[in-house]
């Protein structure tokens, strides 16, 4: 994306919030414009910036740890079918537990601190990560299997030169959405039990009608999702390098 | 070019059965494949072509019954399909050395090999090219060099020319004759004119199941152009053969 485009969009963007705090004559403890945010960001940013490594910590990681799990299931799923036959009505059972529903248990688990907000973060991302990986390597054309087959390929090799490169753009759109996603599970894990966290930040002001506070952390929360995923997307891009984005409808030229 | 042969063998086929969705595809085929020829199986589609490559290059989600030998007995085939399979990922050097890497024996000796024969076949410029910047001529040339970089004496080729254009086609198989000269090949095709120009052999498929008919009256040397006397007769003797076929099924 070009620089002048991420420009015109944020101002566009806070243009339009503007807007509506003037439209709607919203009182700013509804819903405070982007001015009294940003000074709001400004005058609480020691705090701020503390909350936010806890956050970023429990998403960071949890994306690590859940992307490593849910892509060796997939390995594992597709190295053994006994496994896979087994695992994955499992897996799909599992998706009918709204995660959600399982914070508190977490919690009540893994205390407090950032385990219980990493664990609901893993949680959320697994399905995505393993079903995209899975799937991906599913793909694998049987002429190249059969190609490896006559060549004499060791089934490591097969993985590494042949299906896991397969596999890479569905398992990135994958970890796309395990980039988009995992701020909330951190962010939930954060509202039912915590004592540190842009998560917990926005709970407490909120208890104490600090709106613009409550709104501060929002939009520090948001830049850093956005951020992620912007470097998640740009890794994924670059190590799927024989694809290029096509469009698939052309734009008409005048 | 002499690319190295591990010993072209002969291939016999004994009486092979071959059931597929409850009709028999081979019913006791029997056939034998000269070494150090080319045999190119001619026949229309679905009439068990690849079905008989994937016998011979032991696939094993293929049952049959029946005995194959190859002599000298050989575990290992090159096989080429239509789809050059080549591994978006990989250039085409990296391409070419494919079975090495797999095998995980890639050294100084057969990257030079590789080298050597991207250079004999004209793609030197394009040695660190993805795939996806070549043309489908020069990706079914890399496709051959892959199957040659493997030095087997028994080559398995599955219509490996019948996506390319008229001329792209023609070259191909000028260099594919050249390169495999002394090798046992085996190409699967259903141009006849293509059988005509490779084949030091030509069988017939045809019917279900597949009966298989050696062709007689092939002389000189392959490829032979198309300017040969005889290549005309030839050409529409089997064109009328298929055609017979082609009605029989119809």
């Amino acid at each position: 994306m070009k620089l002048y485009r991420i420009f015109i969009l944020t101002v566009a963007l806070l243009m339009s919030w503007q807007l509506v705090v003037i439209l709607s004559g919203a009182p700013p403890y509804i819903l405070p414009g982007p001015f009294p945010v940003a000074l709001a960001i400004i005058d609480h940013w020691p705090e701020l910036w503390n909350h936010l490594q806890t956050t970023f910590i429990e998403i960071v990681l949890g994306l690590l740890i859940g992307t490593v799990l849910g892509s060796s299931n997939a390995l594992l799923m597709t190295l053994s079918p006994l496994l896979k036959r087994w695992m994955l009505p499992v897996l799909v059972i599992s998706q009918a537990i709204p995660v959600f529903a399982l914070a508190p248990v977490l919690v009540l688990w893994l205390g407090y601190g950032l385990a219980s907000k990493i664990a609901m973060a893993v949680l959320i991302i697994f399905f995505p990560v393993t079903s995209s990986f899975y799937h991906g390597m599913q793909r694998t054309d049987p002429d190249l299997l059969e190609l490896g087959r006559v060549m004499g390929a060791t089934t490591p090799a097969l993985l590494r030169y042949i299906i896991i490169p397969t596999a890479l753009p569905a398992f990135g759109s994958g970890l796309r959405v395990a980039a988009a996603v995992a701020p909330i599970g951190a962010v939930v894990g954060e509202w039912v039990g915590s004592s540190s966290g842009l998560g917990f930040y926005m709970l407490h002001a909120n208890a104490r009608m600090q709106i613009d506070n409550m709104f501060a952390a929002l939009a520090v929360l948001a830049m850093v999702s956005v951020t992620l995923y912007f470097a998640i997307d740009a890794t994924i891009t670059r190590l799927i390098f024989w694809e290029t984005p096509k469009d698939l409808i052309h734009e008409k030229t005048h | 070019m002499n690319t190295g042969n591990s010993g072209a063998p002969a291939i016999h086929l004994d009486n092979i059965c071959v059931e597929f969705a409850g009709r028999f595809l081979f019913d006791k085929l029997s056939l034998d494949i000269s070494a150090g020829k080319c045999t190119c199986i001619l026949g229309p589609s679905g009439c068990g072509k690849s079905t008989l490559l994937g016998l011979i290059s032991g696939n094993p989600g293929i049952h049959y019954r029946g005995t194959i030998s190859i002599f000298p007995t050989t575990q290992s085939v090159g096989w080429m399909s239509q789809s050059d399979l080549l591994l978006p990922w990989l250039n085409l050097h990296e391409n070419v050395m494919l079975g090495a890497r797999l095998r995980g024996e890639v050294n100084e000796k057969i990257q030079d090999k590789a080298k050597e024969l991207l250079e004999y076949a004209g793609l030197t410029a394009y040695r660190k090219s993805l795939p996806v910047t070549l043309s489908g001529g020069m990706r079914q040339r890399g496709a051959l060099l892959r199957t040659l970089m493997e030095e087997r004496g028994l080559l398995l080729m599955d219509e490996p020319f019948s996506a390319l254009d008229a001329l792209t086609r023609l070259k191909l198989q000028d260099l594919t004759a050249e390169m495999t000269r002394g090798k046992t090949v085996l190409l699967v095709t259903h141009d006849p004119l293509e059988a005509l120009r490779l084949g030091d052999e030509i069988v017939v498929f045809s019917g279900t199941p597949a009966t298989a008919e050696k062709i007689d009256g092939l002389h000189g040397e392959v490829p032979r152009q198309l300017s040969d006397p005889g290549m005309a007769s030839l050409h529409s003797g089997l064109l009328a053969k298929l055609m017979n076929e082609q009605h029989e099924t119809l």
